[in-house]
Formats: C-alpha cells, structure tokens, sequence
C-alpha cells in the first residue's frame, strides 16, 4: 500500500480550486478562437474575443474567471493500493475546498437545505464521485459547477425503440429550450443508457473531458459530431443574441443498459468550462 | 458606435428611444439585487412600507458578486439569471425601476410589464464577470447586509457594456437574433 496524508490531498485541492477558478484551460481557449475566426455575427464575434480576453484578465490572478465559482464537483480516480492516512477522502478534500474558497476569495455558493438552509459559509460539502482504479496513484479531476447552466440540464427515459433519434431530439430540445440561459456558447454533456443516476452521471463525466477530444467510441463520436452540427444550427449564439457559435463541444458518453431502460441525459456548462486535474 | 446612457434615468424618453439588438455603455450609479433581496424589497412595499433604496429612474443589476480582494472595489461580477426574479421584477418597475440587467430569457409577465412602465431589459455578458468588474469603480453596501453576496450594493460604473435584450415597443434581442442565424 501507498500512504497518502490527508493533509497532502486538502493542499492539493485547494491548489486546484484557486488554479480551476483563475485559469481557463487552454482547450477552451483555444476553441473560442477558432470559433470567433468563423462567426458570422459580429456580436457574437465581438463576446468570443471578450471570453478569451476574459480569461487573460482571470490568469493575472486578481479576479476568478465568474463570480459564480461553482459546486465544487469530483471525479476521483482511486488506485487500489493507496491508503488515506488521517481523515476520509471526502473530509480531505472538504477541508481542500474550504481553504481554497476562503484564500482564493471565491464566492461561496452552497446552502445547506435546499428549503430551510442558509449559507454554509465556505463552499462545502462538495460533490465527490469515487472511481475504483488499479495502482497507487490518486487522481483528482475538479470541474467547479455554476448554477445557472446547470438549472438548463434534464434527464429523460426514454423507451429502447427511441433509438437515435429519441437521444437526439432529447438533447436538441434541452438546448433550444435553454436558449440564452445557460450562458451560451455552451458544452454539452450528454449520457446515454446505464441506470437514472448513473445517466446522470455520466453527462456531468462528459463535460471533464478536454473540449473536443472526441468520444473512443466511433459511433458516439459520431453522435457527437452530428450534434454539434445541429445545435450550432439553432442559431442561438453567444449570450443567445444570435450567432453560429451555440455550443463549443458535444460529449458522449454511454453505458450499457438494462433491456427495459433506455435513459438519456444532458448536463449543460456554460462557456467557462473550468476543469482541472491533478495527480498525487 | 454604442450609445451612453446615464443612470440612475431622469428623462424617461430615453429608455422609450432604446431598441432591442442596440449595444449599450452604461454610466452612473446601478444597484445589485438577487432573487432574496427582491423577495424582501416586495414584502415592503406589500406591506406598504418604506424602501431603503431609491426606485426612481433606478437600474438595477442582478448580480452576486464574488469577494473583493484588499484594495479592490469588488471580485467578479457577471450577471444571474434573470427568470428567478421575474415575479418581483413588475412591482418594482411600477414604483420607478426603469432598467435591468442581467442575463437570460423573461416572462410575458415582466414583457408586458415593461411596455406600460416604460422600462427596458438589459444583457451584460454571462462568465466575462474578470472583465465586467473592470467597469466597475466603487461597490458599497446599502441594505441587507446579512445576505452577503446578495446584500443590496450601490455600484459607481463608467462605461459598462450591455445590448438591450427588450424594449418598451415589444422587441427581443433573444428572438430576433436567433431567427436571423438559424438554418
């Protein structure tokens, strides 16, 4: 076994919610460069060069990149030969957070009942998803969650004989009916099949992966494809003031499913589509 | 060229003059409210009390921003979504409230709402909030302070960006751009 302190991971994190709140991926820019090249609309290529330089003014290090700076949301890759040392995973991480929204002056967002709460006063709990891995490496992959493309995201289940078609119209009336909401151009997590959580699940995954890294499976890649060509056709475009650029990315991802079922998911990202990883 | 205007708005006809689609600087002083700060401004005037702010010519700008850091006016500060404010937004635009700002779609409602008082609706740019917070030059909290980063704020800003979503004639940015760019 591989000790880790827990003391280690709450660093790490809170490295990570600072660098994830300051610092676009270079993905994501890079993206809304070769999107602004290609806009027809001169609003909307006039914000697109506004989010890039957006993102410069966030990397000086003085403002995060929203105000919104998210649920805090994990993926963790745990290897099977890694052994927390003085506090469980999620306390560990807990505590990262809390340093990190506290010293990295990042609004704090969480309430603490959905109904009868208030504000917890330091971002936590965060959402924590643990993947069982093989070795001695713990991977922590952060995508901090705004609440307002979130509020655009939807779950259906759907019946097997919906096929492809079903999956489409699923996910291109969730997004046309978003319309300028979810601070467009948006990324669009989509999860096909497995079980109602797990499809969940799998769409918030998808928006984890770098922008426009296409899906390992070819006929989800080219789902992925097929949809970014249609939404891009609404006509939305950036702050849903009319353009091409409605979204940035589509991601698939699927599981099998039960032959009764036949969920389908859409998680959707705004535009500032934080994701960092690190490893320890 | 985008045209200025200066708030809070002592000629209404210059609300009345705005076009849906027309970029905006805005000058002056706006207030920052959420969904619990309007919810509280109404139980007021519900209950015909006295507001702590000045309705007048008023903007008022949804917004909760993030912590300002020493020596800074204010954190990030990009808009909200609107919806969550829209069955506040009517009352207060009754009692003088001449524009908001913030980001997404609003109801018949607050459309309607808008055409008879004469106000307008304004967009700023959702996540550019590093680059919005630039305009912004002094924050100061004027109500509500318990709600943190929902505390009603004065906010003094030179040349804040925003397009006008909705007029006072029924137009809609959202619509009509979208229409020009689908195939």
């Amino acid at each position: 076994m591989r000790a880790i302190k827990a003391a280690d991971i709450s660093a790490a994190v809170k490295d990570l919610c600072i660098d994830a709140s300051h610092n676009l991926p270079d993905d994501v820019i890079e993206v809304f460069k070769k999107f602004a090249a290609a806009e027809e609309s001169e609003v909307a290529k006039q914000i697109l060069e506004q989010l890039v330089e957006n993102a410069a003014v966030a990397a000086e290090g003085e403002y995060p990149l929203c105000q919104d700076c998210g649920f805090a949301v994990f993926l963790v890759e745990q290897g099977n030969e890694v052994a927390i040392e003085g506090a469980s995973l999620s306390a560990a991480i807990d505590e990262g957070v809390r340093q990190g929204y506290e010293e990295g002056y990042l609004r704090k967002s969480i309430v603490d009942h959905p109904v009868y709460g208030k504000n917890t006063g330091d971002n936590t709990p965060s959402v924590i998803h643990v993947f069982p891995t093989k070795g001695d490496k713990l991977v922590i992959h952060l995508a901090p969650k705004g609440g307002g493309s979130e509020n655009m995201s939807k779950i259906a289940m759907l019946k097997p004989a919906d096929g492809r078609e079903g999956i489409i119209n699923f996910v291109m009336n969730t997004v046309a009916e978003a319309g300028p909401n979810p601070c467009p151009p948006i990324v669009v997590g989509v999860g096909i099949g497995g079980t109602f959580e797990y499809c969940a699940l799998m769409a918030k995954k998808a928006l984890f992966r770098d922008l426009g890294k296409p899906s390992d499976d070819e006929w989800n890649a080219e789902l992925e494809r097929e949809l970014l060509a249609k939404i891009n056709d609404l006509g939305i475009g950036p702050m849903g003031y009319g353009g091409r650029t409605t979204a940035l990315a589509v991601h698939v991802e699927s599981f099998p499913r039960h032959i009764a079922s036949f969920p389908a998911s859409v998680n959707i990202n705004c535009h500032s589509a934080r994701h960092k990883t690190v490893e320890i | 060229m985008a045209k200025e205007v200066v708030i809070p708005v002592e000629d209404p006809q210059v609300i009345l003059d705005l076009r849906a689609g027309e970029e905006v600087f805005l000058n002056g002083r706006m207030f920052t409210a959420r969904d619990a700060a309007h919810k509280r401004l109404v139980e007021l005037i519900e209950k015909g009390e006295e507001l702590p702010i000045d309705l007048e010519g008023s903007a008022i700008y949804y917004v909760g921003p993030s912590p300002a850091r020493p020596g800074k006016p204010i954190g990030s500060a990009g808009p909200t979504t609107s919806g969550r404010v829209d069955s506040y937004a009517p009352l207060l635009m009754e009692r003088g409230n001449k524009i908001m700002i913030g980001k997404g779609k609003r109801n018949d409602t607050v459309k309607e709402a808008m055409k008879k008082y004469g106000a307008v609706y304004m967009g700023a740019i959702g996540g550019a909030a590093a680059l919005i917070a630039s305009a912004i030059k002094k924050a100061e909290v004027v109500a509500y302070e318990d709600l943190g980063p929902e505390a009603i704020r004065v906010l003094t800003v030179e040349n804040f960006p925003v397009v006008v979503v909705n007029d006072t004639v029924g137009g809609d940015a959202y619509i009509d751009g979208r229409e020009k760019y689908k195939r």
